[in-house]
């Protein structure tokens, strides 16, 4: 066992973990933070990413004692109050998702490839940074539609 | 996943210390091997020893004719760094290649080469610029590091340090993604050295792991071109063969990365 101090969407948490438990293991069933998803177990549906000292990162290839010291946001934590943030906003707009499952790690996913590669993404841009992240459900049209629109309108 | 104690140690010493006390340590980067493993219980280390934040390990430099990079920089790091795009862009292009854009945040250098897949990309470029693994206790030349799929020269508890890298006249990577894993189904890394010599790595097809082509290297030397490349038959016999691809299918896949590594710096 091990106890961290870390900050989760602003707020400090302190807590004693597992050595063995991830971070998703931390944030949904310690934290309760029931947003960010466990689509694989196997590193590669991206259901789990959270930013982690603002880089996207898979919480279920990740210790939750690596993340002591660090700044995690989940997707609990990038609305501001009741306004969604403007990448929440644009997939409600496009209908950027059918069942939902995926959505929170590819909003996270898709402010992470704002912060790297800017506001104005082209097409063949999103679908290859998109490689880490599945959607059985949309054939992920809306998704690269509101990931456009919504990369623009965080510029704003 | 079994039970198993972590440590963060800031230092190189500290860390070896560790290793060296623990019953059954192991070093951890960026877990993007071994947590997976370890969730199958396919690993069950007594103590992970994490690399990822000691500073000596991360840091990346242009050192005369060589580039110089820390074990614990990621995929990430080593994609965008400045330097590495000025001296080798092939190799900041393979490091992109890699997985996805969350794998690349905390996917290691070190880590990649310790682990020696046969489909991971660092290997090719790794065996193709004769770079210089680095470790706590010694250096190795890549011709002796490679050592057959998942195996290295490294001993037990040996930390890999940094890698050193030659910077070559010119070179490019191209990569046949497996659709669903992304790993390497084959991966070409061809360079021209600033001493004429042309150097080929493959990853990705062969049932022992990266290699060197001579017989690419040698139609590249008489002339640098995706042209001379095309009369050539690569044997299969060696090829790995799976459900993923026959041996024949990645023999051939070699020779079509091959050719669009040089077509893309020719
Ligand atoms: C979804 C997904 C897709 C991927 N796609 C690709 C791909 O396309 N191409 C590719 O090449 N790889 C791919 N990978 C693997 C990825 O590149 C890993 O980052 C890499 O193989 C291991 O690096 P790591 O830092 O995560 O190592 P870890 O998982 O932390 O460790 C791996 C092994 O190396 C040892 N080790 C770590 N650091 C050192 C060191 N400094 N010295 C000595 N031993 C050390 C550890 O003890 C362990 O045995 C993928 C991984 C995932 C999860
Ligand atoms: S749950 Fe983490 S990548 Fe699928």
């Amino acid at each position: 066992m091990s106890t961290i101090a870390l900050k989760v969407n602003g707020k400090d948490v302190s807590t004693e973990v597992e050595d063995r438990a991830l971070l998703v293991e931390l944030i949904r069933e310690e934290l309760k933070l029931t947003g960010t998803h466990v689509g694989c177990d196997t590193s590669q549906c991206g259901a789990c990413v959270v930013h982690v000292d603002g880089v996207a990162m898979k919480s279920c290839t990740m210790f939750a004692v690596q993340a002591n010291g660090a700044d995690v946001r989940t997707i609990e934590g990038v609305a501001e109050g009741d306004a969604l943030h403007p990448m929440q906003a644009a997939f409600a707009e496009h209908h950027g998702l059918q069942c939902g499952f995926c959505t929170p790690g590819m909003v996270m996913t898709a402010i992470d490839m704002v912060r790297r590669l800017g506001n104005d993404l082209d097409e063949a841009t999103i679908r290859h940074e998109l490689e880490g992240n599945i959607c059985r459900c949309t054939g992920y049209q809306n998704i690269v539609k509101a990931i456009k629109a919504g990369a623009s309108a965080m510029a704003s | 996943m079994y039970e198993t104690s972590y440590h963060r140690p800031s230092s190189l010493a500290d860390a070896a210390s560790l290793l060296a006390n623990a019953s059954d340590g192991r070093l951890i980067a960026g877990g993007q091997t071994l947590i997976p493993t370890m969730k199958q219980r396919l690993a069950a280390p007594s103590d992970l020893v994490d690399v990822a934040g000691i500073a000596e390990m991360k840091s990346i430099a242009v050192e005369g004719d060589t580039v110089s990079i820390g074990a614990a920089c990621t995929h990430s790091d080593v994609a965008t760094s400045d330097a590495v795009r000025g001296a080798i862009p092939g190799l900041a292009e393979l490091a992109g290649m890699i997985g996805d854009p969350a794998v690349r945040h905390r996917g290691t250098l070190g880590g990649s080469l310790a682990n020696n897949d046969p489909a991971a990309d660092y290997p090719a470029v790794v065996l193709a610029l004769g770079a210089t693994i680095h470790t706590d206790r010694r250096q190795i030349a890549a011709a002796d590091f490679f050592d057959g799929m998942f195996s290295t020269s490294l001993e037990d508890g040996e930390i890999v340090t940094r890698v050193v890298f030659p910077i070559p006249e010119k070179s490019a990577y191209a990569k046949f993604r497996n659709p669903a894993s992304g790993y390497a189904m084959a991966g070409v890394f061809v360079a021209r050295m600033k001493d004429g010599a042309v150097r080929v790595g493959v990853t990705g097809a062969s049932g022992n792991g990266v290699f060197r082509s001579a017989e690419i290297e040698k139609a590249l030397l008489d002339s640098w071109s995706p042209a001379a490349i095309e009369p050539l038959t690569i044997s299969a016999e060696d090829m790995l063969s799976d459900i993923h691809g026959s041996a024949a299918y990645r023999a051939n896949l070699v020779k079509v990365m091959a050719k669009r590594a040089v077509a893309a710096i020719a």
